[in-house]
Formats: C-alpha cells, structure tokens, sequence
C-alpha cells in the first residue's frame, strides 16, 4: 500500500519494523513499519488518538512495544536494559509539547542539564554551551537565571528546543512543536527546528497534526492511520497524491475514509 | 461465581501492586548504592525532610511528652507509684512515641510533598524528559530522596526523643512537684541503649518506607492534577499504614525474645 519513494544509498537512521502496541484491547499501532533517513526531517501526521505519541515513546524507549522491531543505527533497542538505553539516548533531543522543563531549575541549568548529567561536562563548559544555545534560538542572556514558571509558553518551547540541542544530539524528536502557541510563534518554532536540524546535520522525527507546521519543517511525511503508516513520500507529492486518507486529512473534509466515532457526541456537542 | 470473580479480580490486583512495588523498591535500592551519587541532591533532601520538620516533630514530642507524664501520675498515683513515671516516660519515648509519631509527621509532611512534586513531573512529561536526557530518574529523583529519609529520620528521632524526655521532665518538675535532680538522675538510670537503638532502626526504616511511597505514588500518578491528588493521599495513608505494622514486626524482632 505505502508508496515509498526511491531513497536508496541513503543511510537509514531509524528502522521500524512490525511495530505493535496495545493497551489492554485497544491495539494503538498494528504492524507498523517505517524507515527515517539520515539526515532527512520526516513528519509524521494523525488525527488526535491514533497513536503518534506512542509511536515516538516507543521509539524513545518510554514505552516497550508488544512486538516488532525497532533499529536506531542498526542497534535493536526493543527490549534494551536501562543502562543500555541509556546510552542509546545520549544521542537524541527531545522536544516535548509542553516543553517538559524542570521547574525546580533555572533555565540555563535547564539547557546544561544534559551536558553536565549524561554527556560529564564541566559545569562552567555547560553554561557557556547553554548560553550559546539560548542565543541560537533567540533568547538573550537576562533569561538565563530566570525560572520555567516565569517564562510564557513560546519561550518555554524555545528553552526547551535549546535543551534538546544542547547535546548536539543526532537524532531530534520533536512532540506536536507548534500546539498551543500562536501562529506567528509557531512560525517561529519551525524555523528553528529547521535552521537547528540543518545546522546540527541531525535527522529529524516529527509527530504534529498541523499541517501547515508540517509542510514547512518536513522533507518527507508519512500518514499514520488505524496503527499503520498509510502513506509515506516527498513533502511536494503530498498534495498529489490519490491516498483518500491523506487527502481527507490534508483538506479537513468530513467524508470519507477516515471515520470518526460520534458515539458520544450528544453531549460533546450539547 | 459472581462471588468469587471479584475475590479473585481483587486479589490479583493487590498482587500486581505488591509485585510493583517490590521491583520499584528493589530498582530504587539498587541505585542507591550505584554511581553517579548526587551528594547536592541528598543534602537538600536531607535539609527537606529533616531541618524543615524539626518544628513539626518538635511541637508533637514535646506535647506527647508533657501528656505521658501527666496521664502517668493520674494513673500511678492510685497506687503510689508516682515515682516510676521518668521510667514510663523514657522507655515510651525513646521505644515507640518518638519514632512512630515523628515517621507519622514526616510522612504526612515529606511524604506528601515528594509524591505532589514526583507526581507532578510525571503529568508534566518533566520524567519522560530525564529519560531522554539519559538520566535516570530512580539516580536523579528517587535514591537522593530514600537516602536522605533513611540517614534523616533517626537524626530526628534523636531530636525527637530529647524532646520528648523534656516534656516530661516540664510537667513532672513544674506541675507535679517532682525534684529536678532525682527527675533527670532518674531518667539516665532507667535508659536502655537497646531502648534507644530500636528506636532508631525503626526510624531508619520509617524513613525508607515514607520516602519510598512518597517516590512510588508519585512517579506512578496518572492523569493531570487529580491524579497527582490521589498520588498525594496514598502515598501518606499507605506510609503511615506501613510504619505501624512495620513499627510492630520492628518490636517483636528487638524485644519478644
């Protein structure tokens, strides 16, 4: 069914393979297979409750799947011990969707925080990265000493972009980057994830619902529909495409294959 | 068989709790004796649970001191037997009300606090963004915590127990007209370093399970604000339920022989 574009020679970054998880009868992703590139920003794109969040715990080892595959760099990590993990994560950035800063530090020992925890920097080295970082993304030195709890959600995804690349990791993830800001800020954010993605030479991994986010940041998307990967190709071919899923979701329509439960919409809509 | 279904259903859920919470106890020992250590983080633990609760579990000792020797003398004094009450009220103290009722102060105070504060990390994703920075929260969060409850809590019984004595020795020199000299020389003659010691083990291991239930209710809280509430109160009910059982076994083990 996927119609994959000929990517070959490139190096494959991520392999998912027969990926499932199920939470108690509910199966979330069924059978998933999905490769990232190096070096590529690929997208993936669901409605809400189809299992993006998942698919990338998984992939970050929050949550172990029930079966499949799934190879970061040619290493297994389904099924890895801790510590082993652990290893495995010193190379990735994460953004979370709320940023997911520690309150209980200030932002620049926010930023630090990998450096001088996991990667054994000196904790005046650390700051000077931080620094640098904060500046990257936009935010001068008088943040630095401030806390989470002061900052507004913009500023707080950008702290937390600033974290996720203070490691120069080779992989980013980034959850929902533009849910809840503004449409300016979050032009804002793609920008940086991009310039970020670029500079760094890292490959990056997507899981967003807004499209327009998604067209800008994205060298590649894939469709996540019913636990499966239903489409998967260059950006530009996105809108050419005669997948009915994709073209429903893309334009916001109400028919067609995509069929989303009323069972309770009485007092939802009430 | 519609008895005996939610019999069976009950008793496999508290099996999968205690199966839980013995490998998050086991994996929460285990990295306390396992590098890195963050000495910061024991000390402002430390600073946590044991200097900010001093005058908490000062104010409860030194009332449960002053009330023991008091309801002492009513009783005793039916049968002339006033005189034993710096014996009544040292081996209480230092055997079973410091202890317990210092590790049932803490636990509501600290206990609550680090499940409301683990609880909260974990709603906010601040959890999933440790493992991602390839920290490991059971090093970063919980064994800086469960060290600092175990080495705390005897310091405070200690604390705790001197407290208590004096409370006794108020009431007793103050109220009931005992001398202060044969109050005090009263009391060194009846302590028992044994009484003492138990009292101490058992904080050890009342500061072990408040922390660790603190940590366990917390980093298991699902679901925003109110998850993170019924964290909160179970981690205290189930503190003070295991320090009171744990309290007996405790007793038995140092003084049924």
């Amino acid at each position: 069914m996927s119609n994959r574009t000929n990517t070959a020679g490139k190096d494959i970054r991520i392999k998912i393979r027969g990926l499932t998880k199920a939470f108690g009868p509910k199966v979330i992703l069924n059978d998933l297979d999905l490769d990232v590139y190096a070096g590529e920003s690929l997208v993936v794109i669901g409605g809400s409750g189809t299992g993006k969040s998942v698919l990338l715990k998984c992939m970050l080892g929050l949550l172990r799947p029930d079966a499949g595959s799934i190879e970061i760099n040619g290493q297994e990590i389904v099924g890895l011990g801790s510590d082993d993990m652990e290893q495995v994560r010193r190379k990735f950035g994460m953004l979370f969707q709320y940023a997911a800063l520690f309150d209980s530090l200030s932002i620049l020992d926010n930023v630090a925080f990998g450096l001088t925890q996991a990667h054994g920097v000196p904790k005046k080295e650390a700051h000077r990265i931080a620094l640098e970082k904060l500046s990257a993304v936009g935010l001068g030195e008088r943040f630095a000493s401030k806390f989470p709890a002061e900052l507004s959600g913009g500023m707080k995804k950008r702290v937390g972009l600033a974290r996720a690349i203070a490691t120069t990791p080779e992989t980013l993830f980034f959850d929902e980057p533009t849910t809840g800001l503004d449409p300016v800020m979050g032009d804002v954010i793609d920008q940086l994830i991009v310039k970020s993605v670029k500079e760094l030479g890292a490959t990056g991994l997507t899981i967003t619902h807004d499209m327009d986010s998604a067209k800008r940041i994205s060298d590649r998307i894939a469709m996540l529909y019913d636990g499966k990967i239903t489409w998967v190709g260059p950006t530009n071919e996105l809108e050419k495409t005669d997948n009915p899923y994709v073209h429903q979701f893309i334009n916001g329509l109400l028919d067609g294959p995509i069929k989303i439960s009323f069972a309770n919409s009485d007092r939802a809509a009430g | 068989m519609p008895i005996l279904q939610p019999l069976g259903n009950l008793t496999l859920r508290f099996l999968e709790i205690i199966g839980r919470l013995s490998v998050f106890a086991g994996t929460a020992i285990s990295h306390c004796f396992r590098p890195p250590f963050y000495p910061k983080l024991i000390l402002k633990q430390m600073i946590e649970v044991g200097y900010y609760s001093l005058p908490v579990v000062g104010l409860t000792a030194i009332f449960t001191g002053m009330v023991l020797a008091l309801q002492s003398y009513t009783g005793f004094a039916r049968f002339s037997a006033e005189s034993a009450i710096p014996n009544v009220v040292i081996v209480s103290i230092t055997r079973e009300l410091g202890p317990v009722l210092a590790g049932l102060m803490v636990a509501g105070r600290v206990g609550a606090a680090m499940a409301a504060e683990i609880g909260t990390m974990r709603v906010t994703e601040q959890i999933d963004a440790l493992y991602t920075l390839a920290t490991n929260p059971f090093k970063y969060l919980i064994a800086p915590r469960v060290i600092a409850g175990v080495l705390t809590l005897p310091l405070l019984v200690l604390v705790a127990d001197t407290i208590g004595v004096f409370g006794g020795y108020l009431v007793s020199v103050h109220k009931l007209g005992f001398n202060p000299a044969t109050y005090i020389k009263n009391t060194l003659d009846f302590m028992e370093n044994l009484d003492v010691i138990s009292g101490l083990v058992k904080a050890a291991v009342f500061g072990f399970l408040i922390t660790l239930m603190g940590c366990y209710h917390g980093f298991h809280s699902r679901g925003g604000a109110q998850g993170v509430g019924a964290a909160t109160t179970n981690a205290v009910v189930s503190a003070s339920i295991l320090i009171l059982i744990s309290n007996y076994i405790i007793t038995e083990l140092f003084f049924s022989i």
